[in-house]
């Protein structure tokens, strides 16, 4: 009888492991982005885009780790055109924030948003223009 | 007695199946994210066409 028991543990552990297994190889797969929330953000962030390059060139604004921009050397920028970068830099991380949000709804884990948003960070940062500027940690800046 | 021990075995066994799948299932898959964000900074930062600007240069 305790043999029985020790096989049929035995096998439910196999069967443990190949689920794993089974699992893992199917997550390796992609995370669904193709919704049409997710791509009516995209074509505005492309859109804005346009506009901020200028200002990632110039340093005015800034790639942060958490996957936002921000506002990095308002000297940069002529003080007449200074509230509309302001209001760009908001909308940007308005939309960036509804991304990473969507991401994880697309995907049915929405308690992945905050490893979503990390992972933009850095991805951002990665593929950053030579010249643009993003933050190490806090209140410490560099230049790609 | 040993049967009733048997069947606490098998429900031990199977409840720790049960959460291995929970486990992994909730596990953030950080390459596909990479692979997602990646795809979606070229498309906004339009670095694919800069790719294909410099090979037709």
């Amino acid at each position: 009888m305790i043999k029985r028991t020790i096989y049929c543990s035995l096998l439910l552990l196999f069967l443990m492991f190949a689920s794993i297994l089974l699992i893992s190889r199917v997550q390796a797969a992609n995370l669904e982005i193709n919704t049409p929330a997710i791509t009516s953000i995209k074509q505005s962030m492309q859109s804005r885009h346009a506009q901020l390059v200028e200002h990632y060139d110039s340093g005015a604004v800034g790639l942060t780790m958490d996957g936002m921009i921000t506002m990095r050397d308002a000297n940069a920028v002529p003080l007449a055109k200074r509230q509309s970068v302001n209001s760009l830099v908001s909308a940007e991380n308005q939309d960036r924030n509804a991304l990473y949000r969507e991401i994880a709804r697309a995907n049915n884990h929405p308690e992945w948003e905050s490893q979503i948003r990390s992972t933009f960070g850095q991805r951002w940062i990665n593929m950053a223009r030579p010249g643009w500027w993003y933050q190490t940690n806090h209140n410490s800046w560099a230049q790609k | 007695m040993k049967k009733n021990l048997f069947y606490a075995n098998l429900l031990v066994a199977f409840v720790m199946f049960l959460s291995a799948c929970v486990t992994i299932n909730i596990y953030f898959p950080a390459a596909a994210a990479e692979k997602a964000a990646d795809k979606i900074i070229e498309e906004v930062w339009q670095l694919e066409n800069e790719k294909k600007e410099k090979k037709s240069d």
